[in-house]
């Protein structure tokens, strides 16, 4: 197993190292350039040319590709932000936070509502809580989440004004933890929705199609109540399929990310990738971009890791596979 | 006891009402199920389940799917023990590996370490009678426990379960197709149609004397080893009817050779023809006389 993930690490650095190129060169072809931000256009070309010269925009492409990489390799430095000379490792970081916080307790609390509530409309199948545990999944997923959020918005900050909208903390306030959680309730509220909404379903579906398998009968016969015959017995061989679904959420809420936090002013991963893009920041869409690709690499290796953990015949294997 | 039939005349149906194992969409209409004088159905779902694996075990005819992929032989083993005993896991454990070690299982603390797939169709089979006798049932059912594997196994798979009911003191119940095991390991015979017991006797009488005309059709249809070359197997034309409650009459009217107009209309009751042989027929003098005539029934 562990042999495993060694080689399956070993395999994405060629593929991070094939994303950044791509990526590099997509950016250099969209218009416009952080010159067009940081330099007012009535100037003399000689200044702009200057500034071109400073931020090293005036080698070719590949000899830029070849600095950033350099830097980061040797260095593990992103560079510095071409518009507000931060560092970009810096910022990435402290974005970072907000956002695994925000996505981490909506995709804890999507899946704590998905597993029990798929799991109780497969036992019922046809049900009344199955009929209403369905609708509300297809609600889940049809409603866009910014058309969501706006409402939750309307309703809960307008109307009410039980909940802030926006931001992570009260400007000037003590940012303590109540705080926080306050701003967190409307975006989590909306994440959390499209994730039990998408796995509800197929937590369902996936202990269907168990329900009717005859290790169950054979449950049944030995005296288990059938409590633990759908709890143990069938929940272990459900979440096989579940689990390849849950490590696909993660790359699904990091994308998702930029709508949520540009609605709720969040200020995480997404606000920055926006923003970013928006004043043709260079350096740091890079790094964020790494960040991306690190992250789907980093969930799609979760994911085969836990597979294996729920299912034994893919561990053997994968044992198999490195004695031999 | 062994029950025989046809595909789809509703032996297994009959083992897991027996069990009470039906689906949600089956229900029991009438009659009782009594296992030492407590009628199963008058039991509520708890009861139920301190008999099951306990009183009465159950092995199933596809080895293959019976047992849960994701959990080890030991842990499913020790599940079963500890259900029905006070046993510690470390005591179910010793008592999971002599089971296994009883069913003649090769390196039981190895097995019990083992998932399923790592398993033969034969080797799971003997697990599940491992697992169904671990807590010395009054009574083990059987669902054709040996059609899904190979004949050699097939065969110690019968004279092991044989060999271990006798040691512990377990009745079987054997549902099966194969009347070759039926002589060789039966006591009693039901012989189900349609749904129906029509036929129920010791094993040597079935041979000899079958009664209903469904039985001495089935006993027709198996080849002998000291037939003549030219001799051709019978088989029963038709097949089972499906729709069991729209049939008025007797179950087996359109494939028999002796029905009457009564037959067509009047359903018939299993009826004592000697003592401890029953058998469901409104002719059942002239079928009988009519074998006789014909050379009698199969010996073997
Ligand atoms: N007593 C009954 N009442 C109503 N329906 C029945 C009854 N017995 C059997 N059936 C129907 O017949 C179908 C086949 O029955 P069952 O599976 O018990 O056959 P079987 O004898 O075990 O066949 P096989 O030899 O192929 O295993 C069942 O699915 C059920 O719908
Ligand atoms: S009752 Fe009539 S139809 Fe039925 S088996 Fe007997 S003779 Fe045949
Ligand atoms: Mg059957």
């Amino acid at each position: 197993m562990l042999n495993y993930v060694i080689r399956r690490i070993l395999i994405a650095i060629p593929v991070l190292f094939g994303v950044t190129i791509i990526n590099f060169i997509i950016m250099r072809m969209a218009p416009g350039s952080p010159i067009d931000m940081l330099v007012s256009p009535k100037l003399p070309a000689a200044a702009i040319e200057a500034k071109k010269v400073e931020l090293g925009l005036n080698s070719p492409v590949y000899v830029q590709y070849y600095h950033w990489l350099k830097n980061l390799v040797l260095h593990g430095d992103l560079g510095y932000s071409m518009i507000t000379y931060e560092s970009v490792t810096k910022m990435i970081w402290s974005h970072m936070g907000p956002t695994v916080l925000l996505m981490g307790t909506s995709l804890i609390l999507g899946v704590a509502i998905a597993i029990p509530l798929g799991v109780l409309s497969a036992t019922r199948q046809y049900s009344k809580l199955d009929y209403t545990a369905m609708t509300g999944s297809f609600l889940g997923i049809s409603v866009p989440s910014f058309f969501l959020g706006l409402g939750l918005i309307y309703i809960f900050s307008l109307q009410l004004h039980w909940l802030p909208s926006s931001g992570m903390t009260v400007l000037g306030g003590s940012g303590g933890v109540v705080d926080v959680l306050r701003h967190m309730i409307l975006p989590v509220i909306v994440l959390t929705a499209s994730v039990a909404g998408r796995n509800v379903r197929y937590v369902r579906s996936s202990m269907l199609e168990i329900m009717g398998q005859e290790y169950l009968r054979t449950a049944r016969a030995k005296g288990l109540r059938e409590f633990l015959v759908v709890n143990r017995h069938a929940m272990r061989n459900a979440l096989i399929p579940i689990v390849t679904v849950l490590g696909m959420e993660i790359p699904i809420l990091f994308g998702g990310a930029v709508v949520i936090e540009q609605i709720f002013s969040w200020p995480g991963i997404g606000q920055l990738t926006l923003s970013s893009i928006m004043s043709r920041d260079y350096s740091t869409i890079m790094g964020l971009n790494l960040v991306a690709a690190f992250v789907v690499i980093l969930a799609n290796l979760l994911t085969d890791v836990l597979y294996a953990l729920v299912d034994p015949r893919i561990k053997y294997s994968y044992q198999g596979a490195a004695k031999s | 006891m062994a029950i025989v039939g046809e595909s789809g005349c509703g032996k297994s149906v009959t083992a897991l009402s027996i069990m009470r194992l039906l689906g949600k969409n089956s229900r029991i209409d009438h009659g009782n199920i009594v296992l030492d004088g407590t009628n199963l159905l008058e039991l509520n779902e708890k009861q139920m389940q301190e008999i099951r694996g306990n009183r009465i075990s159950m092995i199933f005819q596809e080895p293959m799917t019976s047992l849960n992929p994701v959990f080890t032989i030991g842990y499913q083993m020790i599940e079963a023990i500890q259900l029905h005993t006070d046993q510690d896991k470390k005591q179910a454990s010793a008592s999971a590996i002599e089971m296994l070690k009883k069913v003649g299982l090769p390196r039981p603390e190895r097995i019990m370490k083992d998932y399923p797939f790592a398993l033969s169709g034969g080797m799971r089979q003997r697990v599940m009678i491992a697992m169904a006798l671990a807590c010395k049932p009054k009574v083990l059912i059987a669902d054709e426990p040996t059609t899904a594997l190979d004949v050699t196994v097939q065969a110690q798979i019968i004279r092991l379960m044989k060999e271990l009911c006798a040691e512990v003191g377990t009745a079987i119940i054997l549902i099966t197709h194969d009347l070759g095991v039926v002589a060789e390991i039966a006591d009693r015979v039901l012989v189900m149609y349609a749904g129906q017991v029509v036929e129920e006797t010791d094993v040597f009488t079935l041979f000899d004397r079958p009664g209903h005309p469904y039985t001495q059709g089935l006993l027709r249809s198996v080849l002998h080893l000291d037939a003549d070359k030219d001799a051709r197997l019978v088989s029963i034309p038709g097949s089972v009817p499906t729709m069991y409650q729209s049939l008025k009459g007797c179950r087996f009217h359109n494939r028999c050779s002796y029905a009457t107009e009564h037959c067509l209309s009047h359903p018939p009751t299993l009826e004592a023809t000697q003592q401890g042989h029953w058998t469901r027929c409104w002719e059942v003098e002239a079928a009988a006389s009519s074998e006789r005539q014909s050379g009698g029934g199969v010996s073997s």
